[in-house]
């Protein structure tokens, strides 16, 4: 059995790492969810071969936040999808690990550019949401087993075009769907209630047809146990809230806003390393 | 280039029609093909393929960013989605998920927009797309195909299917003229001469290939006017277009779109970089259109033959 906490604390690490050494990028969503990736691709949540990234029946996992991205990057690398090493070429010129996650896909020869493991490209929030919508409906319509988790952040609730995308996957009646919501309570430019607030999210997600699950996003017991509870509903797509701590693990990051779009310095990763020790 | 024999007394069918038959076609042959539509299936004449592969066919509602993002997440999942809607919802409104979820991954998602160009008439200017040619051929890895009628339209349906990557499809709303036939070849990415001529050439696109080519024949002994059908804007046939230039010398582009960014500029571009030529770039000339029957907003935009023949007139005393 793997030791998730464990595992949360080395992804915290290596996204510390390799945000330092971009010396450019967003530091407090991707930590704040580092539990639930941690639980997602090592808690056996989702269906996948390394060494067959692409493998047809894999759950997709869709990052529609793409300013997650480190991570994702950090999850995929301990996971064993590519050399952990390859984490210090986050942000740089030729790297697989751009700044924001891309998918590409290439229809002749061999697609070397492509990081392993990623479905999606993802950066204009929003945009994953409905991409998740539609491989959830390849999937249905196809009778496949394979089913599709989809992470955005809360701010990207804001946009209009994640309420298309959810009042199309009650419509269609997509089990097979989980939208993962981070509640982290910060964006860019200010705390999410003053910004605009989202408020009654679990409401409005349930009026739009989702099976909500509102749990402590930072606690691996209840995201398990939310997962467990959505297969008890096979003809509804889930929304699970994951009320998170921005920034968590490193106390000087943790709540601020600031920290959304920065990443930190060498000497604030040295505090920050020792303090996830 | 098998055309019709007889210009004048024509067969009038709309390019959403002979998509519409395509579509019809292609759900019973290949099992890949999904319709993914945000509320206008009947009047993009799907509703054929909704009623034959109910399975396939994806009604998003009133919601065109998440018609295109469930499109890039079909494709993403192996199948061959065509997306449609009006061109000034699809690609005018997801422009953004056309760039990112579609382009920069390069999903094999087909982009149908329907209801380009003044033509859509009396719906007014909200509804004319004019400005989608521009804004889908500077997007990498994006074709973008405007069949001239009926049958190209039909013809260019089956080879977007075919053809692995994303490509934006231009359709008009009115019955225009059938110049090309069952016969008439068609290959993405290769300009039609539809007329040999030494004077002056017309490059045109979509339904006002016709006019051009009434135009030509009007002006028949007084000037020998070649007419290029340029039905594949991106990958732009350079080759064909800087032959023809050369030979003519003057020319002449034709659209039912805005003359900035368009064909016209595209041909410009190639032109301006590899053979400059004396050039007038005919379309709406950076201007709102309005409602109006097809052939009135025409005829008041000078993009009819009445209108190609002045422009001829004009860059041959210029
Ligand atoms: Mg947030």
């Amino acid at each position: 059995m793997v030791d998730l906490v464990d595992k949360a604390r080395e992804i915290r690490v290596e996204i510390i790492k390799m945000l330092a050494k971009a010396e450019s990028g967003h530091t407090a969503g991707a930590l704040g969810i580092a539990d639930f990736f941690a639980c997602l691709y090592f808690g056996g949540l989702i269906n996948f071969k390394k060494e067959e990234p692409y493998w047809e029946e894999r759950d997709r996992v869709v990052l529609s936040c793409g300013h997650y991205a480190p991570v994702q990057y950090a999850a995929l690398a301990l996971a064993g999808f590519f050399p952990i090493e390859e984490l210090g070429s986050l942000r740089k010129l030729g790297s697989r690990l751009q700044g924001h996650p891309v998918r590409q896909i290439k229809y002749f020869g061999n697609n070397d550019k492509q990081l392993p493991g990623i479905e999606n490209t993802g950066g204009p929030l929003g945009q994953g949401v409905s991409v998740a919508v539609g491989m959830a409906l390849a999937s249905k319509m196809d009778k496949k087993k394979w089913s599709v988790v989809c992470v955005s952040s809360d701010a990207e609730q804001q946009e209009g075009q994640t309420w298309e995308a959810y009042q199309c996957a009650a419509k269609y009646g997509l089990g097979n769907l989980t939208f993962v919501i981070d509640r982290n309570e910060i964006q860019i430019s200010g705390n999410l209630g003053e910004v605009m607030p989202i408020e009654p999210l679990k409401d409005k997600l349930t009026a739009f047809g989702l099976r909500v699950f509102e749990i402590n996003g930072n606690n691996m017991v209840e995201i398990m146990e939310a997962f467990g509870k959505g297969k008890l509903f096979p003809g509804q797509p889930k929304a699970i809230i994951l009320k998170t701590m921005a920034g968590k693990g490193v106390s000087f990051i943790e709540g601020n806003y600031r920290w959304h779009g920065r990443a930190p310095t060498s000497e604030e990763a040295e505090k920050a390393l020792w303090e996830l020790k | 280039m098998n055309l019709v024999n007889d210009l004048i007394n024509v067969e009038r069918k709309a390019t959403r029609e002979g998509f519409g038959e395509a579509m019809s076609l292609l759900g019973k042959k290949n099992k890949n093909v999904v319709v993914v539509t945000a509320d206008l299936g009947e009047s993009m004449k799907v509703d054929d393929f909704e009623r034959e592969n109910q399975n396939r066919f994806i009604q998003v509602g009133v919601a065109e960013q998440n018609l295109m993002g469930v499109s890039a997440g079909l494709a993403l999942s192996g199948k061959i989605p065509f997306a449609v809607s009006y061109a000034v919802f699809n690609p005018g409104r997801n422009w953004d998920q056309l760039r990112v979820s579609v382009c920069y991954t390069n999903a094999n998602v087909k982009i149908v927009g329907g209801h380009s160009g003044v033509t859509v008439g009396p719906d007014g200017a909200t509804h004319q797309a004019l400005e989608d040619i521009a804004i889908t051929r500077v997007l990498p890895n994006l074709m973008v195909v405007v069949p001239c009628d009926f049958e190209q339209a039909k013809k260019a349906t089956f080879a977007i299917a075919s053809f692995k990557g994303p490509v934006y499809l231009r359709l008009t709303r009115p019955k225009t003229a059938c110049i090309t036939t069952a016969t008439t070849p068609f290959e993405l990415g290769k300009a039609q001469v539809l007329r040999e001529g030494k004077d002056i050439t017309i490059f045109a696109c979509g339904s006002l290939v016709y006019e051009a080519l009434l135009a030509a024949e009007e002006v028949r002994g007084e000037v020998d006017i070649e007419v290029i059908n340029v039905h594949t804007i991106k990958p732009i046939d350079e080759e064909t277009i800087i032959r023809s230039a050369r030979k003519t010398g003057k020319v002449i582009t034709l659209e039912d779109h805005q003359i900035n960014g368009g064909l016209g500029g595209t041909v410009a571009e190639v032109l301006g970089e590899k053979n400059p030529t004396k050039m007038i770039r005919m379309g709406m000339k950076d201007c709102f259109g309005e409602s109006g029957e097809p052939g009135e907003l025409l005829a008041k935009y000078e993009l009819d033959k009445n209108g190609v023949i002045k422009t001829i007139r004009k860059i041959l005393n210029d």
